[in-house]
């Protein structure tokens, strides 16, 4: 798989860990990357805010090199990624837009090739069986919460390949990397972006109330495809739990780092080191999560299979659903028994008049069922025998 | 109901559909399938043993899901009439032969499990469309309520589940998830209603209404209960309508003029997020439950049922009334009548009178013994019509057939097949006439020499 | 806001007219329900909701709308138009008001630095290069220290490059802006 590498004026800077481990990433994934030569910049939030025309052609300049190699292009920074979709979308909606776009290039460009982000890279493009294959230290016991921010799923005539209210592209590369990422609500609410640096403290109650929800709903850290997320996220967690006076010590990661991660990459090696929230120890704690997990999950699964048919019998009210008559019961377990009616028939009487034995059947049935069948059949012959004694006695 | 099922001039087919359809007004012969009960009605009482010692579960469909049934049920305490069906699909005796224990029970011996699906037909003059409305999917279309993951996120049909004493709460307002009676209840007016881009563009009629009937039960059952409701407008265009929804105010729900943006839960509470815009602020409010006015949309199945029939449905699949202020209750087919909302949302106050009206034209209808027709109709030139059938499949309310005819050709007496146009069924809708390639067919009143003649003085 | 008088001034019509077209979208759609105001996250903090945005762009109101603080603290996040029942794009309007108070002077300082110095390093490396984009903008907002805390530790970290690279093509992108310049800028 080859695409054009478009990386954006922050994966060598504020976001130095996305393009070390994006890079890291397509070499453990065996995919060229072919960093578009000389590329510049997209102009990103800054150009459409001050001229619609500057804001399409300066990413159009990039996209035309690509379109002369005939190449699709991954651009990990969802906010290049955004613009790049738009002017593409714009390209090829208006031949007026194209024609101009070409003017102030200088150069033809008519948008045959497109760009796509990291997500839509591993989950559709390269595969999630694919890349089931190629991990090697699954991320067991890690309980991320998929962050998706705005500009990777809106608008969505622009982006359009998930959902932007629930979506789940990054959670299911999460759990081909074998973790548990967490249902939470605010996978797609706006951090704040670039009034970060502007407007700090709207940025931070923004940043705090996701930071906020994903501790809530049991992640241990969060994950994100985008760099000024990860800016406020990460870099500005301190400040806020200062401002808020909490404690959050979720470690935010960027979702190539744990793809690298799990396909056998050092945590060091793809820039966790960088983080300002510290992000190597989650790591070493993952075997005894994933442990704790496993056995709550099989406690679970006992008490299950009583509790999920009592859930499954009352969702909502005490009263009008009762259990199940001692009658019902006895008959209900007589059949898990025999097969034969009329067997399961005289068995569910006996069980009816003496709960305790059928108390006592039903857990044998759970370990053994044909040591259950053994003494379901006792219990059969014991009756047929105080019944011809009883007829005797009576004919006596 | 009852009255209706003891009505000795009225014929009630329970879990039953049409299934085929033939003729015209007042010569319908309606083909009706009568699906297998398991139950024969004509022993059964309707004592409810079966009932109680069914084994087999399931979710209760007219509870929504929120309570149970067994599967062999009355479908609601109140059906007429008023006995069990027997839900094959979930039945252990129809599945795997085993059970069949309502059977050995029942005192009638009313059971029988080799029932069959039946068909009958019955021959009408009319036919009177009532199959009522369904709700809008919500939970396919608004991620930002859940896509339908929170247990105590529902609609107003569920509150009104949990609201009836034969409920399967016993009318106790309690959360799904946990059972706990909800101290503040959210309410949301116009979810798929009037929404362009993920619902419906109309208006539902009867929400406003029934969510103020739920506001006033949330806050005179829940003692300190608390009622919001979200709202863009109050539409309470009927009479005393505007004075129950005040009254609702008054006894202490607080109305929010606002759409909400969001639901999610916090702990084990709902977190709404909505803007108050007379104040012109936005707001956020913590509830236990959150009830969705959803949208009403055609019952499932209408249109296909409308097809069957032979009438068209609008752009949202109501059916269509043949003109909106003048014959509300009559369709473009002959014989065919509407009432009630599958014609359009609407409350029971205009259930009730669209019903009297469409009854009455089928009164009025049967009182003659000649039907004067629109005159405007198509009709055919024997002398040039080909037989070639292809006016057939064209004509949207099946109005032409073939019939032989005798000519004389070159002195010999000759039989061939023309088409014939039923003046009962036709509407004057002219698609055969743009159809027949010999020009046989021509539209009275609009003959294709006098379009042709007007489109002369127009262009020419 | 004061007394309000509506009247019918020819402009004020026209550029409501214009920040329509240049965001392809209309505001007679909106019912003014407060979906966008009661979705936005930044809502909090503006002093017109984003409802009340396009409420005055209903009633002419284009100057009171242009020097809105709202449009400037708008992250452009589309939550808005992306839950709207009317299709409304706000998001839109939001950015064609921006564009349309920078070219009238109206702005809110924190937030146009910050864009003007962006544009200024992309159009002097080809780049946007991090360091002196705040050096910049910390000079046009007369705050020398603004963020300065994380200055050190983001050199540490290796996140910020202090020399500037140049890009062989810069010149091209500088020819961008003088072309788009010409052309008149923000066509549709």
């Amino acid at each position: 798989m080859r695409l054009a590498y478009y990386p954006g004026c922050s994966l060598d800077a504020t976001a130095i860990e996305y393009g070390m481990s994006t890079q890291k990433m397509a070499k453990l994934l065996d995919i060229d990357l072919w960093e578009i030569p000389d590329w510049s910049c997209c102009g990103a939030s800054s150009a459409h805010q001050t001229d619609h025309l500057l804001a399409i052609s300066l990413p159009a300049r990039n996209l035309a090199i690509a379109e002369r190699e005939g190449l699709d292009v991954l651009a990990p920074c969802a906010a290049c990624y955004n613009r790049m979709r738009a002017t593409e979308y714009e390209v090829r909606a208006s031949a007026k837009t194209r024609s101009q776009v070409e003017e102030a290039l200088g150069i033809p460009y008519e948008a045959a090739q497109s760009t796509i982000s990291v997500l839509e890279l591993l989950a559709e493009r390269y595969g999630l069986d694919n890349l089931a294959t190629r991990v090697t230290n699954p991320l067991k016991g890690m309980t991320p919460a998929c962050y998706y921010g705005c500009l990777l799923v809106r608008p969505v005539a622009v982006t359009g390949f998930d959902d932007p209210e629930d979506p789940q592209s990054m959670d299911r590369i999460m759990k081909t990397l074998g973790a548990s990422p967490v249902d939470w609500a605010f996978k797609t609410e706006c951090c704040g972006a670039g009034l970060g640096v502007t407007q700090t403290d709207i940025c931070l109650e923004m940043t705090y109330q996701i930071l906020r929800n994903a501790k809530e709903m049991g992640a241990d850290s969060i994950v994100t495809a985008c760099p000024v997320c990860h800016l406020n996220l990460d870099m500005r967690q301190k400040a806020i739990e200062k401002k808020y006076q909490t404690e959050f010590n979720l470690p935010v990661f960027y979702v190539t780092e744990l793809v690298a991660i799990a396909c056998g990459a050092e945590p060091p090696t793809v820039g966790t080191n960088r983080h300002f929230v510290e992000a190597n120890t989650i790591f070493r704690q993952l075997p005894a999560k994933a442990k704790a997990m496993e056995e709550a999950a099989a406690q679970a699964g006992k008490k299950g299979k009583g509790a999920a048919k009592a859930k499954a019998a009352k969702p909502a009210a005490a009263e009008s659903e009762k259990p199940a008559t001692d009658e019902d019961a006895g008959l209900i377990l007589a059949q898990k028994v025999y097969d034969d009616e009329s067997k399961a028939a005289q068995l569910a009487e006996i069980l009816t008049q003496e709960p305790a034995r059928a108390a006592k059947l039903a857990e044998i049935l759970e370990q053994d069922k044909g040591k259950a069948l053994k003494v379901a059949d006792a219990l059969l012959a014991k009756k047929a025998k105080e019944k011809s004694a009883g007829e005797e006695g009576n004919k006596a | 109901m009852v009255a209706v099922a003891q009505h000795p001039n009225i014929k009630l087919y329970s879990y039953s559909e049409v299934v085929g359809l033939s003729g015209y007004i007042g010569n319908f012969t309606v083909t009706i399938k009568e699906k297998a009960k398991y139950v024969d009605y004509d022993k059964c009482t309707g004592c409810g043993l079966c009932e109680t010692k069914c084994p087999s579960r399931v979710k209760s469909e007219f509870d929504l899901g929120l309570g149970e049934r067994r599967a062999i049920y009355k479908a609601f305490p109140q059906a007429v009439p008023n006995k069990p069906v027997i839900d094959a699909d979930n039945c252990r005796k129809l599945q795997s032969g085993k059970c069949g224990i309502c059977e050995k029970l029942c005192p009638t011996k009313a059971i029988n499990f080799e029932d069959q699906d039946r068909l009958v037909t019955e021959e009408v003059g009319a036919i009177v469309m009532a199959t009522g409305y369904d709700l809008f999917e919500w939970e396919k279309a608004y991620g930002e309520y859940g896509y339908g993951k929170y247990p105590d996120v529902i609609s107003g049909l569920h509150f009104e589940r949990l609201v009836n004493a034969s409920g399967p709460t016993g009318g106790k307002i309690q959360r799904p998830s946990d059972g706990k009676i909800p101290q503040a209840v959210a309410f949301i007016k116009c979810v798929g209603s009037r929404d362009d881009t993920k619902g419906k563009s109309y208006c539902s009629r009867a929400c406003c209404m029934y969510t103020a009937k739920h506001a006033m039960q949330v806050v005179e059952k829940i003692p300190d209960g608390d009622a919001y409701v979200f709202y863009m407008d109050v539409r309470t265009a009927g009479k005393g309508y505007e004075e129950f929804y005040q009254r609702s105010v008054e006894q202490g729900a607080q109305y929010i003029r606002g759409r909400v943006s969001k639901i999610y839960p916090r702990g084990d509470r709902l977190v709404v997020k909505s803007e108050d815009t007379l104040m012109g602020k936005p707001i956020e409010v913590e509830v236990d439950m959150v009830v969705l006015a959803t949208a009403m949309v055609p019952a499932a199945g209408s249109a296909e049922v409308a097809k069957l029939i032979g009438f068209s449905t609008d752009k949202d699949g109501f059916f269509q009334e043949a003109h909106p202020k003048l014959q509300p209750v009559e369709t473009f087919t002959g014989g065919v009548y509407l009432a009630g909302s599958c014609q359009g949302p609407k409350d029971i106050p205009d259930t009730v009178a669209q019903a009297s009206a469409a009854a009455v034209k089928v009164a009025a209808l049967f009182s003659k013994d000649k039907l004067a027709t629109e005159p405007m109709i198509a009709y055919v030139d024997e002398t040039k019509c080909t037989g070639c059938e292809f006016c057939v499949p064209v004509c949207p309310y099946q109005a032409i057939s073939m019939k032989p005819v005798k000519s004389r050709v070159h002195g010999q007496t000759v039989e061939r097949q023309v088409a014939e146009v039923n003046k009962g069924l036709c509407q004057g809708c002219g698609a055969c006439v743009a159809a027949c390639r010999p020009c046989a067919l021509n539209h009275n009143g609009f003959t294709s020499d006098q379009i042709v003649s007007e489109v002369d003085a127009l262009c020419l | 806001m004061g007394e309000v008088v509506l009247s019918a001034h020819r402009e004020s019509r026209e550029l409501v007219k214009a920040i329509e077209s240049a965001s392809r979208t209309k505001t007679s759609l909106c019912y003014q329900c407060g979906k966008c105001s009661a979705g936005c996250p930044v809502g909090f903090a503006m002093d017109y909701t984003p409802r009340q945005i396009i409420r005055l762009l209903q009633l002419g109101l284009i100057k009171e709308a242009l020097q809105a603080k709202s449009i400037w603290i708008c992250a452009t996040c589309d939550t808005c138009s992306t839950r709207c029942p009317r299709g409304v794009d706000i998001a839109s309007i939001m950015d064609a008001l921006r564009r349309e108070a920078l070219k009238q002077g109206k702005v809110v300082k924190e937030v146009s630095a910050f864009n003007q110095a962006f544009l200024n390093s992309v159009k002097r490396y080809g780049r946007n290069h991090e360091a002196s984009l705040v050096l910049e903008y910390n000079a046009r907002i007369m705050n020398p220290f603004k963020n300065a805390e994380q200055g050190p530790m983001m050199m540490a970290k290796g996140k910020l490059k202090i020399l500037p690279e140049f890009i062989k093509g810069k010149g091209e992108v500088s020819r961008i802006f003088e072309k788009v310049k010409a052309m008149g800028g923000d066509h549709e």
